[in-house]
């Protein structure tokens, strides 16, 4: 029988090496799986290349990680927040490497690597310091610039529901990067909210199929507030230190 | 010179008016976002933020926010009927691909080719941060930019090459500042519209390249 639902998140990351590369899903308060990041915290595994739209906000989750000395290099496309102080910190004395990717590049790389795709031609960066020293090709009368896949060992990602199979349906705006992430990586782990019968998911709307997933943990429902936006309310800028 | 210089209610309202019924728009960070509250009557503007949500409506009111729901800039936002999520790769593969009308974008610096600069300074110090700027500098049929004409120490943003670090190669469209409307050409700058009590040439001195007036 499969059965991929996994009963804690200190289990569902148990297994990550030092030196792994590790995709976290994301964006503003949506569908970051600050759960997993925070184990992935307590389980000690250093020496990490993180993947993630930004760079950590406030004190939690990857601003937590990024903290601890555990994260080698982040891939991202967007590091600088009114609340990313630590990754600042560590930019600024040299202890972090920094790959900047346009936010798109990032996203198609991301699924390029889940789809098998060796590389592809994009118009995005072209011209710019981001396409420094990379191939550039002219097609059909317009600049293009070879990107390379992200693979990654495993992806965090926040779904809504899932079923022991691993499929997946997310909520609004915290679909993101979790799709294209579950793709990319050798072992995907995805929160969900609700871990429903098998079939109880209409087929016609799951999202990310199962094949995608490995691990399934349930998580509680409590609201995303750390997310580096201003006007985030009172609570959620006490707990993330202080968005200005 | 005694120009009365554009609002910018009165930009977003000028951007906003060139903007056809039927359009999917994306609307940049900043003064861009002022577009979605000048949009005329009766036209029916579809508007995407490149997290992952087309059919955008209204900001909710204040206790009625879901986190989950919230634009490229992390402001709570909602959906209207028709409205629809997706992931991040397809978003991206929406304006990459070309199927947004519009794109309205702030920026540092517009060159007379067309090229944008608006992603950073450059300044040593400063920690590099594009999200997705090149992308949507690229990101539909037409990139609009909305701007102040000088900064605020006077100093020119159209100009014939920029000097701080390119977003895009030849992208822009129009621009849009408090000042003109100015439609970038093969054949170079060419004024639109001017703001009141502005002439030619005193726009083309508070401009780094040739302008060319409408004929």
């Amino acid at each position: 029988m499969i059965d991929k639902e996994v009963a804690s998140v200190e289990a569902a990351v148990a297994d990550v090496p030092d030196g792994a590369t590790v995709m976290i899903g994301g964006f503003g308060t949506a569908g970051l799986p600050n759960e997993l990041t925070d184990a992935l915290l307590a389980q000690g595994a250093r020496d990490l290349t993180i993947v993630n739209n930004n760079a950590g906000n406030g004190e939690s989750g990857l601003a937590a990680l990024l903290a601890a000395g555990r994260v080698r290099k982040i891939i991202c496309s967007f590091p600088r927040q009114v609340d990313s102080h630590h990754f600042d910190a560590l930019y600024r004395s040299g202890r972090i490497e920094l790959e900047l990717v346009p936010q798109g590049n990032l996203a198609e790389r991301i699924r390029a690597a889940g789809a098998g795709i060796g590389g592809f031609f994009t118009p995005t960066g072209y011209g710019t310091e981001l396409a420094k020293g990379k191939e550039t090709r002219e097609i059909g009368g317009r600049m293009y610039v070879l990107e390379a896949p992200i693979h990654a060992d495993y992806a965090f990602i926040k779904a809504e529901r899932g079923d022991r199979w691993g499929n997946l349906t997310y909520r609004m705006t915290a679909r993101n990067f979790g799709p294209v992430m579950a793709m990319a990586a050798k072992t995907t782990i995805a929160t969900v909210h609700e871990i429903v019968e098998l079939g109880a998911l209409d087929p016609e709307a799951v999202v990310t199929p199962g094949i995608f997933v490995q691990r399934v943990v349930k998580i509680a429902r409590v609201a995303t507030t750390a997310g580096g936006f201003a006007s985030a309310p009172k609570a959620a800028s006490q707990r993330s230190g202080g968005a200005a | 010179m005694n120009a009365v210089k554009w609002s910018r209610a009165q930009m977003a309202a000028l951007v906003a008016g060139d903007i056809a019924d039927g359009a999917v728009v994306n609307l940049g960070i900043g003064l861009p976002t002022l577009v979605a509250n000048h949009l005329p009557a009766g036209r029916e503007v579809v508007l995407h933020s490149e997290n992952g949500v087309i059919g955008m409506g209204p900001a909710p009111a204040a206790g009625a926010e879901d986190f989950d729901l919230i634009n490229a800039g992390k402001q709570p936002v909602t959906l209207l009927p028709g409205g629809s999520f997706f992931h991040h790769a397809d978003s991206f593969a929406m304006m990459r691909g070309g199927h947004l009308d519009v794109c309205v974008l702030g920026a540092f610096q517009v060159s007379a080719a067309g090229d944008l600069a608006n992603w950073h300074t450059g300044a040593a110090d400063a920690i590099p941060a594009v999200g997705g700027a090149m992308d949507l500098a690229l990101g539909a049929k037409k990139t609009y930019v909305m701007m102040e004409h000088t900064t605020k120490t006077g100093e020119m943003k159209i100009v014939e090459r920029c000097s701080y670090p390119l977003t895009g190669v030849g992208c822009v469209a129009r621009i849009y500042t408090d000042l003109a409307v100015i439609d970038v050409t093969p054949r170079g700058l060419v004024v639109l519209a001017m703001a009141d009590g502005l002439d030619h040439d005193a726009l083309q001195r508070l401009t780094g390249a040739p302008l060319a007036p409408l004929r």
